[in-house]
């Protein structure tokens, strides 16, 4: 473990066999207003057959940090720092024809709204073909196999029919199924699930997931899956990043987020959770306020402006200094590991129950 | 798809009975008189002018001329002076007594030739700048077309028609002065001769459509199915092409049938900025004249052409958007 001189500390040492690993990565847009710093300094692992969750309100800069990774952002107005190595191939400097050639290959991304993210103008197996002819070099026929035997593997009935169907010819939970067809389509290694299931009703959300997690235990892919939902979460996740206003600012696996969660900020998304067995006299507790601008992020932490603890704190430590995310396990913020502790099993925990 | 056609292909034809009804009612609000054009100077003589009011059949009620002339069209008619005029049968000219669908056959080649061509050209300049602009965004190439586009758009053809003759007819000798087509006779004079209308006529339109064409492409360029594609690792020129260009085209091609019914219905301008005899220098000429007969071929001609033109868009709306099925 390195110590703490970074913003964050690197989550293991350097030069470790992670199959993606970002460090340091800085997203910002130059917009008219000023720069938007949309992703703060931020770093993770990630390994082969796992699972990693982001959560986050909008415009956390969970989407931004997979769009990064894909190299999907506008170069015009975007400048991206930092690294981003994919099984030993660094991809924040990586040419535009390489990312192409690695993007639906190598990692690739199923999108949030089935309807809008497919083309209306061709048909579902079409869209699925498309990258396995562009990166197998398979025929057309080949590709048109290959898609309909990707249907066949999602869950859709009569693969052989439906691969001649459009977009809107499908049901929602169908065309996140023909989504993901689309994303697997040439066996990547690293898939960026970013909400797929945001969009559908709780039934189909379970299949969707179900679905995922059988196609990766077949196929063994590393999973970036980003959501706001913490029950999706518990389901899917063996790790979870928890990030705010462009940073993580806490780390740890799935248990320890749901189980003891160490910032206020997590308790907060903890606590607005509605609980069937919760007394109805009690009222949901939201976190106080919104996201701050990125244009003009506080100092500091850069949750001192809605978080309860910063007296506990005391002095102006919260709005001065930047709280370090350590190494591992942990969360970027002042309060002692005691207090953390202390606060979470006696003044958030009975909330939970 | 068949349903569609025949609802549409109805509606077209209730629409240009409206149109002749407005035509045919419109002109006999205006205080002039046809028949003074034919008797001149007699036209003291009321027996005169009443003789020729019967001849040319003004002395009937208005709804029954009206309903002459439309049933005319379809199985022909004898005129109140005793002229046969057989199926199609537009009437004869109240200026000089001429048989008006000859008249129109002989006028629709250079209508035709000059709304093809000019068509072509302002739509492949036209959809082919707007497409560069959105693939150089920003740059350039793109403030440079905006600048053009601009002037097109500000121009006038009889300010650029002999600007194009003087310079391209007249110094350097590249094309002919424009003058009606005779394909059957001289093809390559025919071509020639259209190159400076088609071109000049192309200006004032291409302008609008690589605005157009530029917007919506930039639109498209920004929606989530591009991303996927792109997400997908499919190049950027095929994203551009198959799906961007793909989703513009609807509405390009709306606009596009707009105007082609337009220009297909005459050109008046050009014609006469170029001294093409078209159906646009015929319509001048019937309400210069007070020909009612002429009037009334070209407004259905003309409304004919636009009404069709919308029918074969909303059709070709059904092979680019899978979305919509026609009923």
């Amino acid at each position: 473990m390195t110590t703490l001189t970074k913003p964050e500390a690197q989550p293991t040492p350097q030069g470790s066999e992670h199959f993606l690993s970002v460090r340091d990565l800085y997203v910002q847009f130059a917009t008219e207003d000023g720069t938007v710093k949309a992703v703060d300094g931020l770093s993770f692992d990630l390994d082969r057959g796992k699972t990693l969750g982001i959560v986050g309100e909008s415009g956390s800069g969970k989407s931004v940090t997979n769009l990064a990774i894909l190299g999907l952002h506008n170069p015009r107005n975007t400048t991206i720092a930092g690294e981003i190595v994919l099984d030993g191939q660094e991809l924040t400097g990586a040419s535009p024809r390489t990312l192409e050639k690695m993007r639906g290959k190598k990692m690739s991304m199923v999108f949030q709204d089935s309807l809008t993210a497919l083309s209306p103008y061709y048909t579902v197996g079409r869209q699925i073909a498309e990258p396995y002819m562009k990166h197998m070099g398979a025929s057309k026929k080949e590709a048109k196999d290959r898609a309909i035997e990707m249907l066949a593997r999602v869950g859709i009935p009569q693969p052989k029919t439906r691969v001649d169907d459009y977009p809107h010819q499908f049901s929602g939970g169908m065309r996140q199924r023909a989504m993901i067809a689309m994303a697997l389509v040439c066996d990547p290694e690293l898939v960026i699930a970013d909400e797929p299931t945001t969009a559908l009703d709780v039934t189909v959300q379970a299949q969707i997931l179900d679905l995922l997690k059988d196609l990766q235990q077949e196929t063994g892919t590393a999973i970036i899956f980003i959501t706001h939902d913490l029950g999706v979460i518990a389901n899917m996740a063996d790790d979870v990043l928890v990030m705010y206003a462009g940073r993580a600012v806490e780390r740890g696996t799935v248990r320890d987020i749901l189980k003891t969660p160490e910032h206020p900020y997590a308790w907060g998304l903890l606590g607005s959770i509605p609980r069937l067995s919760a007394d109805v006299d009690v009222p949901l507790a939201p976190i106080p306020g919104s996201p701050p601008s990125l244009l003009n992020p506080p100092s500091g932490c850069p949750f001192h402006t809605r978080c309860a603890f910063v007296d506990t704190v005391g002095g102006d430590r919260c709005s001065t200094e930047r709280p370090l995310l350590p190494a591992g396990r942990g969360s970027a913020c002042h309060l002692t590991v005691a207090q953390k502790r202390d606060i979470f099993t006696e003044q958030i925990q009975p909330r939970l129950r | 798809m068949l349903r569609f056609l025949t609802r549409r292909v109805l509606g077209a034809i209730i629409i240009l009975l409206l149109i002749s009804i407005v035509t045919y009612f419109l002109f006999f609000v205006l205080p002039a008189d046809p028949a003074r054009l034919a008797c001149g100077k007699n036209c003291s003589n009321p027996d005169l002018v009443a003789a020729i009011h019967h001849r040319m059949g003004l002395d009937l009620p208005i709804y029954q001329q009206w309903w002459d002339y439309i049933k005319g069209i379809f199985v022909g008619r004898t005129m109140p002076d005793g002229q046969n005029c057989g199926a199609p049968c537009f009437g004869f000219s109240f200026a000089n007594d001429t048989a008006i669908w000859p008249l129109l056959k002989d006028r629709y080649p250079t209508t035709f030739s000059l709304a093809v061509g000019g068509s072509a050209a302002f739509l492949i300049i036209g959809v082919g700048l707007g497409m560069l602009s959105a693939w150089q965004q920003g740059k350039t190439f793109d403030r440079f077309a905006s600048s053009i586009s601009l002037i097109g758009n500000s121009v006038q053809i009889y300010f650029i028609g002999p600007l194009a003759i003087a310079l391209f007819a007249d110094n350097l000798g590249w094309f002919d002065h424009g003058h009606d087509p005779t394909w059957t006779s001289d093809p390559i004079g025919s071509l020639n001769g259209l190159v400076l209308p088609c071109l000049v006529m192309s200006v004032i339109f291409w302008s609008n459509y690589s605005r157009q064409t530029r917007s919506l492409m930039v639109e498209q360029l920004s929606e989530d199915h591009i991303r996927t594609a792109r997400a997908k690792g499919m190049g950027s020129k095929y994203v551009f092409y198959r799906y961007a260009l793909r989703g513009a085209a609807a509405s390009i091609i709306t606009i596009f049938g707009i105007d082609l019914g337009s220009v297909f219905g005459g050109a008046i301008i050009t014609e006469y900025t170029f001294g093409l005899h078209g159906l646009g220098n015929l319509a001048v000429n019937a309400v210069g004249q007070r020909d009612l007969p002429l009037e009334m071929a070209v407004m259905l001609f003309s409304a004919s052409a636009i009404v069709i033109f919308n029918i074969v868009v909303d059709a070709a709306y059904a092979i680019i958007d899978p979305r919509i099925r026609l009923a």
